[in-house]
């Protein structure tokens, strides 16, 4: 049989982006069992059902392309590479975390990622993303920024002056909005007198696509495609990637706002099995090596999760260590 | 020695740092094509080009988050808020994001950027032109905060700030654009953030002020000196960091304080810096401390009325007055 998949990625890459997808689903699932239990506190936002959107788009990236994300972010962090392990340590408030415990899981950062932050206001990265760029163009460093937002954020007033400033000092930006149909429990028709998103770019003269996003491929062919773009213009574009997140807004929202039919019919769209499901039919992958994978990734998380419960808490000092450079 | 304005110490701050260092960049509504609302950035442009003097639309926020990520970046960026006012909308870039990245996230990055802000109240702009709020910005953790009062300080606290690794909110003040004093020829004559200044000695009380207040508080000790009473005016300079060491042991050697802020009296940074003192010198307090404040009003546009919403010397000198009568 014809290949399709391997018309557009050698199989090896193909196999990074489903353990890249199924590590991210398990990396949530463990999150919400380490919430009930007790180890993570405060807010916890999880991905589950969004992955295809993290994984295409940060393939389709270069290795030293800068991210900005929203609160919703373990996935972004952990794609781009930052260690399961060090994640979950900061989840857990421990010393070890990737951010000394001091940020938690809405603010994750790694500039050796070139990962530049989780940011819990909606809206707020992005003016940053902005900055960034403007930073990347003027020292020449060939460098785009890729700032992942919801469908919440285009209602902020940054969206729209960050387009605006993007555009006028021709700036490379790819704005990439997942939109997951909901802020909080407001469907983005309840929020949005356009709820498509992508054409709100027009007023700003930047050119814009709809993805469907529960398809980590064409994801990644639009993303690849658009950094490209952004990176050969000097100009922004925006990807709006059609999404569904299977849990609620976070782990103290029942989601009573949606239908369980609503939310039944978008699991049968699973990102993660389909994409297993094309891989096997392609014969890319057995469906024992993709088992295999998910094993894996288990393994990970409970090194992770073990890491984690015996890292150190943050000693009382470090309450006073970098707030001022 | 050379003699200048205010504007023009800052000006040649911002020329000095941009041709010693080329990461220094500055933008801001109307700072590069029209060089200013307050003509701080005169001859900018001309002398970088539009690369490093940009103009910007009017979207305060944004301002403060594009400097945010482009210091992220590895740029040093000098924001221009046209006022202090206009800071309101970028609270958001300011508060919950300019002060706590580096803190949030674990010390991995710093913000080198200053964001500069014309304010003050005094020129009949009416309620929203006329504000002072250092204490918005004072009482947030992760930001630097500098009141110049002079022409030398103005140069050398804006040079500071800007090679500081750490943002700065650089609070000017719009009447004191055109005031002249002298300023150092040399180039490396920088002054430190958080090292507050005794700009007059006195033995009977301790005159605590920043920025504009500094130079009414010395206008009101020459008055006083005319009664024999003898006045210690200490310029904070910085507010954050804050030199409480300075005023501190001013106030054990006059034991009298008068604490002079343009802002607000309700929860005012006079309130805190007359705490510092009861609670760090109140054995040597010969009288309770005072505060000169700016009235709890919106700001009235008549100029009859406004002046009785600012300190002004003789409000200052009578509450210095006021101290010299109690003893305890």
């Amino acid at each position: 049989m014809e290949s399709k998949l391997r018309a557009i990625l050698p199989d090896a890459e193909l196999i990074r982006m489903y353990e890249q997808m199924v590590l991210s689903r398990e990396f949530e699932e463990s999150c919400a069992e380490q919430y009930t239990k007790g180890h993570i506190t405060g807010f916890l936002h999880l991905y589950s059902g969004q992955e295809a959107v993290a994984v295409g788009a940060t393939a389709g990236l270069h290795r030293d392309d800068y991210i900005l994300s929203a609160y919703r972010e373990h996935a972004q962090a952990i794609v781009r590479g930052a260690e399961p392990r060090r994640v979950m340590a900061e989840l857990f408030g421990k010393r070890t975390g990737i951010c000394k415990g001091k940020g938690g899981s809405m603010h994750l950062f790694d500039p050796n990622l070139s990962f530049m932050g989780g940011y819990a206001i909606v809206g707020g990265q992005f003016p940053i993303a902005v900055g960034l760029a403007f930073a990347a163009k003027f020292r020449k460093e060939g460098r785009i920024v890729a700032c992942f937002f919801g469908d919440g954020a285009a209602n902020q007033g940054t969206f729209h002056e960050s387009l605006n400033w993007a555009r006028l000092w021709e700036l490379p930006v790819l704005f990439v909005c997942e939109n997951n149909s909901y802020g909080i429990g407001t469907s983005v028709a309840r929020a949005s007198a356009l709820p498509d998103i992508h054409r709100r770019t027009c007023g700003y003269d930047i050119p814009s696509e709809r993805v469907y996003g529960m398809d980590v491929i064409a994801v990644y062919e639009a993303i690849k495609w658009a950094a490209e773009w952004v990176r050969e213009q000097n100009r922004p574009f925006l990807i709006e990637a059609i999404t569904y997140r299977f849990r609620g807004h976070s782990m103290a929202d029942p989601g009573k706002y949606r239908s369980l039919a609503e939310v039944e019919l978008w699991k049968s769209r699973d990102p993660v099995p389909a994409f297993a499901n094309r891989l096997v039919e392609e014969e890319i992958a057995t469906e024992a090596q993709l088992e295999g994978i998910r094993q894996q990734a288990l393994v990970t998380l409970a090194d992770a999760v073990k890491f984690a419960e015996e890292s150190p808490w943050p000693e009382d000092s470090e309450v006073w260590e970098d707030v001022y450079a | 020695m050379s003699e200048m304005t205010y504007r023009d110490a800052l000006n040649l701050a911002l020329k000095e740092e941009m041709r010693r260092d080329p990461s220094v960049v500055t933008w801001g509504e109307d700072v590069a094509l029209y060089e200013g609302s307050f003509k701080v950035t005169r001859g900018l442009l001309a002398e970088f080009g539009e690369e490093r003097v940009k103009d910007t639309p009017i979207s305060e926020n944004t301002i403060v988050g594009v400097s945010i990520g482009a210091a992220m970046g590895g740029l040093r960026p000098v924001a221009e808020l046209m006022t202090v006012n206009f800071a309101l909308l970028a609270m958001d870039q300011i508060v919950n994001h300019m002060a706590k990245i580096r803190s949030m996230f674990g010390g991995q990055t710093r913000l080198p950027m200053v964001v500069r802000a014309p304010g003050g109240g005094g020129s009949q702009l009416g309620a929203q032109h006329s504000q002072s709020l250092e204490t918005y910005f004072m009482h947030c953790p992760g930001i630097h905060v500098a009141v110049p009062a002079t022409p030398a300080d103005a140069r050398g606290l804006l040079k500071a700030s800007i090679r500081d690794n750490n943002p700065v909110m650089f609070l000017e003040h719009e009447l004191l654009y055109n005031s002249k004093g002298e300023v150092p020829d040399d180039t490396e004559s920088l002054v430190p953030l958080g090292k507050a200044e005794v700009k007059r000695e006195g033995k009977d009380v301790t005159i605590v002020a920043y920025s504009r207040m500094t130079i009414l508080a010395l206008q009101a000790a020459a008055e006083l000196e005319k009664e024999g009473i003898s006045c210690e005016v200490v310029d904070l300079r910085t507010l954050s960091p804050l030199d409480t060491e300075t005023f501190i042991a001013s106030v054990n050697k006059t034991g009298r304080a008068v604490v002079v802020e343009e802002c607000w009296r309700a929860a005012g940074l006079g309130g805190h810096l007359a705490s510092i003192i009861a609670e760090e010198c109140f054995d040597r307090l010969l009288a309770p401390v005072r505060r000169v404040s700016g009235l709890d009003v919106p700001m009235p546009y008549s100029r009859k009325i406004e002046k009785l919403c600012i300190p002004q010397v003789e409000t200052i000198a009578a509450a210095v007055r006021d101290v010299m009568s109690q003893k305890y």
